[in-house]
């Protein structure tokens, strides 16, 4: 029981990380329409710049806001550099040109920052373990990642339903040539989404770097599972980045948790271990296929 | 999918300098430098691994005053993007538009297996400073392909022998899910006699272990092994000491789980982890002092083991081109030179088996509070002795 609770809580960290990647993903596609498959690289944006702060510094709270602002400067300028003369053109020229931008962050951070992946400390205040359940310590760092994850996941809700700046972001979700013609400025708009998004990305790389490995190409091993939750969850719904990611979250955990151990019961020792490890590979991807049949557009789609 | 290829603009200036150096010396200006091909991975996660195999390599001719046993080369280094697909494009126009006849560099061995037949095909010489599979050290050996470092399998080898040298008797053991991680596991179980609780393989992709790292809490095993190369050791390492879990079971693993520059991105969470391996950069070999000093002077870091291994093979060459090997046309030559196995190694002893494959100590290392107060990595004892590899039967010459 102590297992499947301590099980539980990782598949809700594990969730959380994806969320903060999702959410921007997310908007930035059902919003704006496009693509962008260098969330990922600002993801990297944000570790890097966080552990570049940490060692020099010494101050968590430092790294956290240079992590976040740097993901969300490079993100912002990357709008205004490139995206905005892809609007117009189809998925396939967006694609293109994030994925280039992909190679030149990652060539950029190799320049700057080198090959060698980078050590960032867990914080004093949040170092330990506590024992919420009785007998299993939890790291106290990964029960503050889940608070975060659903204190932004609360935010996200509130400036999207409750602010005049979410009112424009959700008209111009459904009809962007309307919320122009009525004199709001469109491109600052973007712009400011874009930023949100790369900020969410930035903050997610910040605190994955106590616990994940900081190096180049960081970003592309999470790309993956965060499309993923994006399309489980409707593409441009933050509800729905947050349900698909939970979701997926505790699927893959508590399948490579569990699996091995259930299989065991019906075949041998070496040959379940090898079999779970591969089902529990394609776990995700079943639920997501899955999903899309019973609902194609997703849990929650955006224009529904 | 992601990774990107490009030339390497340090590689172009290395050889840059490699090739001025001759010039500066009139007397042999006449002579053209030996030209040898690395392909090495410097993108993507394994970036890193390749850099120290190119500047090893690079400070073995440094030394040499541009030559290596005498005789002037040149370094052409290409990235192979961890990507077997690049690999092969590189090496079938380094053996076929460039004419060049020794190979070296490679640190994957899926990219290795891509790359190979083509350049033994074109009848040159290919040098293993790192990855070494177990096809080419028995049934598919040739007298062309040599490796400088050890087959895959006695890195694990001396893992499960330090296991057992520790007594313990109930173990878990993960790697990452991929030909290698399965070599491993079967090659910590060739020589680790005791009870196995579980085996894990895990997603190469993974970034989180938490639901891993759980149920070696609810297993309770004496202690764990794990292959989990690069970053995703770093990750793994970090997570399982943040679970508290290093306090409570100790982990015996290869070196590829931990070298110098995983221990420095991990620091204190390695602490009390026991390392099977062949080279440290502590050790008192007068070769090895030497090469650890210049590396240092040189690069600014401390040398991991891909460096060592890069040097090593350089410097392997050398005592082949030394013995009569430097003209490539005759590869038997070479191969006479070669089998000499005739430098200092930085690991001390070494010589090369029937199959082309190093023979050599393996020891324990453990991850222990340097001089500094910062963790570091330190000789224990020797493990194996002379020890070759369980494919060398397989192959026949």
């Amino acid at each position: 029981m102590a297992l499947l609770l301590e099980q539980l809580l990782n598949g809700l960290q594990l969730g959380v990380m994806l969320f903060l990647l999702a959410a921007g993903l997310t908007l930035v596609f059902g919003i704006m329409g496009v693509i962008n498959l260098a969330q990922g690289s600002l993801y990297m944006v944000g570790a890097f710049a966080g552990a570049a702060l940490a060692a020099r510094t010494g101050s968590a709270t430092l790294s956290l806001l240079g992590g976040i602002a740097a993901a969300a400067a490079v993100g912002m300028a990357m709008e205004l550099a490139v995206l905005r003369r892809l609007y117009r053109r189809g998925h396939l020229d967006q694609v293109l040109a994030t994925f280039g931008m992909i190679l030149f962050l990652n060539q950029a951070m190799t320049m700057l920052a080198g090959r060698q992946p980078l050590f960032v400390a867990v914080p004093p205040a949040l170092e330990g373990a506590v024992e919420i359940i009785p007998g299993v310590p939890y790291p106290v760092y990964r029960l503050a990642i889940i608070a975060v994850g659903i204190l932004v996941a609360a935010g996200l809700w509130l400036l999207i339903q409750r602010t005049r700046l979410g009112m424009l972001v959700r008209a111009g979700a459904t009809n962007r040539e309307m919320v122009r013609a009525l004199g709001v400025d469109i491109r600052l708009l973007y712009t400011l989404v874009f930023g949100l998004g790369a900020l969410l990305a930035g903050l997610a790389g910040v605190m994955a770097g106590p616990v994940f490995s900081v190096q180049v190409g960081m970003g592309e091993q999470i790309l993956i599972t965060t499309f993923v939750v994006v399309v489980i969850g409707g593409i441009g719904s933050v509800r729905g980045a947050f349900a698909g990611a939970m979701l997926v979250g505790l699927v893959d955990t508590l399948l490579r948790a569990f699996l091995p151990d259930l299989l065991r019961g019906a075949i041998g020792g070496p040959d379940a271990d090898a079999l779970a490890g591969g089902l529990a590979s394609m776990g995700i991807y079943l639920l997501m296929a899955i999903v899309l049949l019973v609902r194609p557009r997703g849990l929650f789609p955006a224009h529904a | 999918m992601l990774h990107r290829r490009g030339l390497l603009a340090a590689g172009a200036l290395g050889g840059a300098a490699l090739v001025a150096s001759p010039l500066a010396r009139p007397a042999l200006a006449q002579a053209a430098p030996v030209r040898i091909g690395m392909i090495t991975s410097l993108s993507g996660p394994g970036a890193y691994l390749g850099q120290d195999i190119r500047d090893g390599f690079l400070l073995a001719i440094e030394q040499g005053g541009g030559k290596l046993g005498g005789t002037p080369v040149a370094l052409l280094v290409e990235d192979d993007g961890l990507k077997p697909g690049q690999g092969k494009q590189i090496a079938e126009r380094f053996v076929g538009n460039e004419k060049i006849r020794l190979l070296t560099g490679i640190v994957f061995s899926n990219v290795l297996g891509a790359v190979l037949p083509d350049v033994l095909d074109a009848g040159a010489v290919y040098a293993s400073p790192n990855a070494s599979p177990s096809n080419f050290a028995g049934r598919d050996c040739h007298r062309n392909y040599w490796s400088i470092a050890w087959q895959n399998d006695s890195l694990h080898e001396s893992a499960g022998q330090a296991a057992q040298n520790l007594g313990h008797k109930r173990m878990f053991l993960l790697a990452a899910n991929y030909q290698a991680g399965r070599d491993a596991i079967a090659g910590f179980r060739r020589m680790y006699k005791g009870e196995v609780l579980g085996e894990i393989y895990t997603r190469l992709d993974q970034t989180d272990y938490a639901a891993e790292l759980a149920r070696i809490r609810a297993a309770r095993p004496d202690a764990v092994y794990q292959f989990h190369p690069g970053g995703l050791g770093i990750a793994f390492l970090r997570q399982y000491a943040q679970a508290g879990l290093a306090e409570l079971v100790p982990q015996v693993v290869a070196a590829p789980s931990m070298d110098s520059t995983t221990l420095a991105a991990v620091g204190e969470a390695a602490l009390g982890m026991t390392v099977g391996s062949h080279w440290n950069s502590d050790f008192d070999v007068p070769a090895s002092r030497a090469f650890v000093a210049a590396f240092r002077a040189k690069y600014d870091r401390l040398p991991t083991y891909y460096a060592q291994q890069g040097f090593d093979t350089a410097l392997a060459i050398g005592g082949a081109f030394r013995n009569g090997g430097a003209d490539l046309a005759d590869t038997e030559a070479f191969r006479k030179g070669m089998l000499k196995a005739d430098f200092a190694s930085t690991r001390g002893r070494f010589r090369f088996g029937p199959n082309q494959h190093p023979v050599q100590d393996w020891f324990m290392l453990k991850v222990e509070r340097g001089a500094d107060g910062k963790p570091a990595l330190v000789t224990k004892a020797k493990i194996l002795s002379d020890h070759g590899d369980a494919y060398a039967a397989q192959c026949r010459l």
